[in-house]
This record gives structure tokens, sequence and C-alpha cells, in this order.
């Protein structure tokens, strides 16, 4: 019978200890973000989709077509081509696709490039209704960015 | 004889998932019942089945590192251990001391992460809401810390052939002493709300109880098995990478019931950063990344390496016939093994005791079906 009202008060009591901590917790600081309002910075290290790195003093791409991130890729989702431009010896970068649907953001393609043309974009808020949405021409990107 | 009819007559099927909060993923147990009572509960698997041993053998072994990280997505960092330590075991690839460090460190920390969640998640199953709170804010720091180093917060592909592939800072070592000051003040919370409460004891005591013999039968390992009074670690027992230069214990229950489980789990959250805290303490200089050959060639012949993921003992067995790409890559996951003995143990127990049991098991299904 002692047994019995000691179960219960230790028991009882164990449910007043929790309560006691969530009220707590009630008038400490908010801990969430209220996401589409307000969004946290993302940290410089963010590993995005690839994104092809502008040249501060060329003002353009450092990529040389050279086609090692595509070679590298284990999931096959980069597509290079180069293009003859008159009056340069060598191909100059005319095509580059992400098939971002199949990336699984590795970074081989960023580690193998041997004039670190390429880099993580920041973005993450992606959604779309279709998987077309997800092919990305790269080089337009780029383009963009440089007007 | 007729008391007997009505037995037969209360029997039915109960189908439990595969889209049931608490099967944590896509898992069918497919139940039969008489009333209450779980009669025999069966496992189907293979709803998220992708092939992940059947791509390693297709593609160079690079190409199948990011997979790894897709088998197991709460404790993600040590299938990318295992993997990489298997390859570098069997072409022979030497790793600086300080990418062995920064290994142990982060890996430690995802397991710390992969235990919160599961903390979360069982007193979720449990019908305890507030609890998983708390866990998600406790966890959700390590993920920042690991997504400034890494680059990604779940999914991470951070370990390479010989190293890692960025060097950790005097932020993250920081970041990282302050997230251990606080968790440490958090197991009060933990105690009080979770640990002592009454409702979670009568749910979990004496509930599932697995023999150390049972749990070496079925090839338990992980916490699962450290509940049952096992003290087998793959860190301590078969030690690999830096972890023979620590000192930490490996905690274990006495009777193998769903309170043990929790219980180990939470005493190895404590052992897990007394590691960081030593790695970070005796961190060495150097650089993070050895030379590594660009198409790395498996010798002919085969070759295992086995290491303590969050759910138990992780263990990967490839065979080599001299080019890139394994002749056969076997992935032994712990989560499957954990499993098996469900049947036997669901059998004349009440639903919700099933349902605490398989919590307790912190099962990830993808890494089950892979």
């Amino acid at each position: 019978m002692k047994r019995y009202f000691l179960d219960l008060f230790i028991g009882g009591k164990s449910l007043v200890d929790g309560l006691v901590v969530t009220t707590k917790a009630l008038f400490q600081p908010i801990v969430t973000v209220q996401y589409p309002r307000e969004e946290i910075d993302i940290t410089p290290n963010f590993r995005g989709h690839i994104d092809l790195v502008l040249d501060p003093e060329k003002n353009t791409f450092r990529c040389i077509a050279c086609g090692m991130c595509q070679r590298s890729c284990p999931s096959e989702c980069i597509q290079i081509e180069g293009k003859k431009v008159e009056g340069k010896k060598k191909k100059t970068l005319g095509l580059f696709a992400l098939d971002f649907t199949k990336c699984s953001l590795c970074g081989t393609c960023v580690e193998v490039c041997p004039t670190q043309a390429l880099e993580f974009s920041k973005e993450y808020n992606l959604a779309d209704f279709s998987k077309e949405a997800f092919h990305y021409d790269i080089l337009k990107r780029l383009e963009e960015r440089i007007i | 004889m007729r008391e007997s009819t009505i037995k037969e007559h209360n029997r039915f099927f109960l189908n439990m998932g595969p889209q049931h909060p608490s099967t944590h993923g896509v898992l069918l147990v497919v139940l039969e019942m008489n009333g209450e009572y779980v009669l025999d509960p069966q496992p189907v698997l293979g709803f998220v089945h992708r092939m992940h041993e059947k791509i390693g053998e297709s593609r160079p072994c690079q190409g199948f590192m990011p997979n790894t990280a897709r088998m197991d997505y709460v404790c993600a960092l040590p299938y990318n251990h295992g993997y990489v330590s298997l390859i570098e075991k069997k072409a022979g690839i030497e790793v600086p001391k300080r990418a062995e460090y920064i290994r142990v460190i982060t890996s430690e920390l995802n397991r710390v992460a992969s235990h919160l969640l599961w903390l979360g998640a069982y007193l979720l199953d449990l019908g305890a809401f507030t609890p998983i709170l708390y866990g998600f804010d406790d966890r959700e720091h390590i993920l920042d810390i690991l997504e400034d180093i890494t680059g990604s917060r779940l999914t991470y592909c951070y370990y390479r052939f010989g190293g890692v592939c960025r060097d950790i800072d005097d932020k993250f070592v920081e970041a990282t002493r302050a997230f251990i000051k606080r968790l440490r003040k958090r197991y009060v919370i933990y105690e009080k709300l979770v640990t002592k409460n009454i409702i979670f004891i009568k749910r979990a005591e004496n509930i599932g109880i697995i023999s150390p013999d049972m749990a070496i039968r079925y090839g338990i390992t992980g916490p699962n098995l450290r509940g049952s009074g096992i003290a087998y670690d793959i860190r301590k027992n078969e030690p690999y990478s830096v972890y023979p230069e620590f000192d930490f214990e490996v905690p274990v229950g006495e009777r193998g019931d769903c309170l043990d489980r929790y219980m180990v789990r939470v005493r190895e959250m404590e052992q897990s950063l007394r590691i960081i805290e030593q790695a970070l303490d005796n961190l060495p200089d150097g650089p993070v990344r050895s030379k590594v050959p660009k198409k790395i060639k498996l010798t002919p012949g085969d070759c295992n390496f086995a290491v303590e993921a969050a759910r138990g003992e992780l263990s990967y067995y490839l065979i080599g016939d001299g080019t890139g790409v394994p002749y056969r890559l076997k992935i032994r996951v712990p989560s499957y093994s954990n499993l098996s003995c469900l049947q036997e143990l669901g059998r004349g127990i009440l639903l919700p005791d099933l349902v605490s049991i398989m919590g307790s098991f912190d099962l990830v299904i993808p890494e089950i079906d892979r």
C-alpha cells in the first residue's frame, strides 16, 4: 500500500517536472525562423549546383572546354561543347548544360577543373513543376551576370 | 469449442505502413492480429530499393562516393568513412593524421545528430510530441556546424580517398566546443522531460526484451546489442582510423528492453562528445589530403572494412579484378539485421508495444532496402 502511493507520488512529480521544463521554454527566446518572410544567411561554403566562375580580370569565364568535369561526373549530368571562334586557335566554350535532376552535389567537377572555372552557387530555394526547369544552361547564367 | 470460434473470428490482418508515421519510412509490416494483440508481425521490405550495390559495381569507385551518403541519410558520414577506408585499404592509400582526426570528429558529430533525431522520433512514436522539438533544436546546431565545412546538410560527400575535401578552421573548432557545452547543459532537460517521465518508463520498461543469446543469433549490432548487455563496439573491438587514441567507454544495458536501448543511446552521446573533445584537443597540424592517383586500380582479391555507424556495424565487402571498377560490392547494413528479430519479438504482444519496439530499434528504411 505504501509502495503504491510512493509510486503515485514519484510518477506525478515526474510529470510536473516535465511541465516545468516546457513552461520555462515558453519564456525563452524563439529558436525558429518564420521562413518565407525571413531567411537565414547561408554559409559561404554551401554547395548548391555548379556555376561558372566570373573572372574579374577578363570579365568572362575561365573555362577552356577541356571536358574534364564532364568525364569525371559520376552521374553524367554535365554536357559541354566547344566552338570554333575565328581568329582563335583553341576552341572556346559554346555550351555548358547541367542536368540538375541527376546531380548529387559531390563536387568532383569543381575539384578536377584545371583552371578553377567552376564554383558552387548558393541557391537553395529550388522548386518547380517540371523536370526541364532543372536543366540549366550554365553559360547563359554567366552571361546574364556579365551584363 | 465456441470460445475458439470466437477467437478465430477476431483474427484479422492489419497493414502497418508502407506510409505509417511510426515505420520511419516506407516499411510495410503485415500484422496478424487478434483484437489488440499481435500474433505475427511480418516486415515486407524493398519499397525504396535503389540498387546501390549494383551502382557501386557499375562505375569507378570515386563515382560511388555520393551514393554512400544516400543509404543512411540520418548518419551519412560513417557511411562515407567506411567506403573511403575500404578503398584506401584496398589501394594502399596513406591518409594524413589530421584528416583522420577530422573524419572522427565529423563522424561523431553526425552520430550525436542521429541519436538526437532518434530520441525525438522514438518519443513521437510513443505519442509525446514535445521532445522532438528539443531534439531538433540541438540537432540543428550540429547540422549548421557540418554544413559550414561540408557544404551540405544531410547527404554529405565530404570525405575523399586519401583525406577530406576541405580543412576545418577555427570557427568550426569554436562552434563544436560551444555545442558540446550546450548539449551537456541540455542533458538535464532531457532527463526531466523524458528519462524520468513515468509515462515513458511505463511504455519502455520490460517491453521488447532481447536476450543476449537472441541478439547474437540475429546478428544485431550497435546500441541495440549493447542494450542487451554485450559490450561490442567496432570502435573498441576492431579499432579503425584513430579511435585507439581516444579514451571512451562503451555503455551497456542490463535487461535488453526498450528502456535500456534508450539509455545506451543517451549515454553514447556523452561518449561521442568525449571523443570529439579529445580529438579537438590533440588535433595535429598538416595536410588534410594525400596525393592519390587519378585512376585508382583495385587489385584482384577481396577486402572488407567495418565501421561503427550510429545504428551498428556497417561493413563493406569488395572484390577487385584489377580495374578501377569493383567486381563486387556488398554492403552489410545494421538496420537490416536489427529489424530481422521483430517477428520473434513481436509475437503475442500489444500493438502499442510493437510500435515502441520498432521505435527503439532506430530503423532507417532506405538503409535496409538500399
